[in-house]
């Protein structure tokens, strides 16, 4: 069992590398990009013995207590069997 | 009075600041290894500067983990001093003993530069024998120092005067071109609400001799000293 973590800043917290990369992405000729948001992905393998209910459990209290810093980001969780 | 500076892996402001307390505060000091536990015997507690872990993660996170901090919180909530100095400052925010947090410079830069620092508070255990307004020449290094907070705690820090050092300028006002990396209300250090743990982004332990073109940093030392001399 696999959970996926995604951290993301908090939209009140300004992105100084999504603008870089904004600006970078918008130079190679794309037009139309509003916004670049940069973020955190993990991957964790789980043991398999787990519940789907019990994974998510897990995985929810690393992100919050470790993967991410509520002060500043908001964290997403998926689990894939 | 017994000075103690936690070693993490990655630390490399920890000799610095071993230095000042032993050779500029004339005070007995130790190093404290981040597996220890045992705090007893310490009077000020100094987290240093480096890159603890890395900075793998963000900058502190991972820090905050080792078996030291449990035992330097519950040291502050006993009313123990506790300065964090750069990484040191990261490490307290990430563990909730201060509010806020560091994130990326607003230029994204690495920043090493002397900056003006103004102080706004001499009532921490840190800054007593300094004078308000008055302006510190101490070096910054850092890519992780822009510091954010909510609404909410800004409001509190403003109001509980726990705002203790801003970014300012040569003639110590606190502007936007002064700030040099984007934190929130030029803010530079702050401290605890018991105002016993302080925590700030440039490095004071790097300007105590004049050899290393200020010593501005010293008072900072000094104050912590005569807090304690006073409360033996």
């Amino acid at each position: 069992m696999k959970a996926k973590v995604y951290v993301t800043l908090k939209p009140s917290v300004l992105d100084p590398q999504g603008k870089a990369i904004q600006h970078s992405v918008q130079l190679l000729g794309f037009g139309g990009i509003a916004d670049v948001r940069q973020g955190k992905y993990f991957e964790i393998a789980l043991d398999e013995g787990l519940s789907e209910t019990e994974a998510r459990a897990n995985a929810t209290r690393m992100a919050s207590e470790v993967l991410s810093n509520p002060i500043i980001e908001d964290y997403r969780v998926e689990i894939e069997p | 009075m017994k000075f103690g500076v936690v070693v993490f892996p990655g630390s490399n402001c920890d000799h610095d600041a071993y230095h000042v307390i032993s050779k500029h505060v004339g005070q007995p000091v130790d190093f404290i290894w981040h597996r220890d536990t045992d705090l007893s015997g310490y009077d000020a507690v100094i987290i240093p500067g480096g890159f603890s872990y890395g900075d793998y993660l963000r900058a502190g996170a991972l820090a905050r983990f080792s078996p030291v901090m449990n035992s330097v919180s519950k040291f502050a909530d006993a009313g123990g001093l506790v300065l964090g100095i750069c990484n040191g400052f990261q490490i307290l925010c990430e563990a909730g003993l201060l509010p806020g947090a560091l994130i990326r410079n607003r230029d994204l830069h690495f920043i090493c530069d002397h900056v003006s620092v103004r102080v706004e508070s001499t009532d921490t255990p840190f800054t007593g024998q300094l004078r308000r307004g008055s302006i510190l020449r101490i070096p910054i290094a850092h890519a992780e120092g822009n510091y954010v907070c909510d609404d909410v705690t800004f409001a509190e820090l403003k109001r509980d005067n726990r705002i203790i050092f801003r970014y300012c300028d040569a003639q110590g006002h606190a502007t936007a071109e002064a700030n040099p990396n984007g934190s929130r209300d030029n803010i530079a250090g702050i401290c605890s609400r018991g105002r016993n743990v302080l925590g700030l982004m440039p490095h004071p332990e790097r300007a105590c001799e004049d050899l290393l073109g200020s010593s501005d940093g010293r008072e900072i030392f000094s104050s912590l000293a005569a807090t304690l001399a006073a409360a033996a």
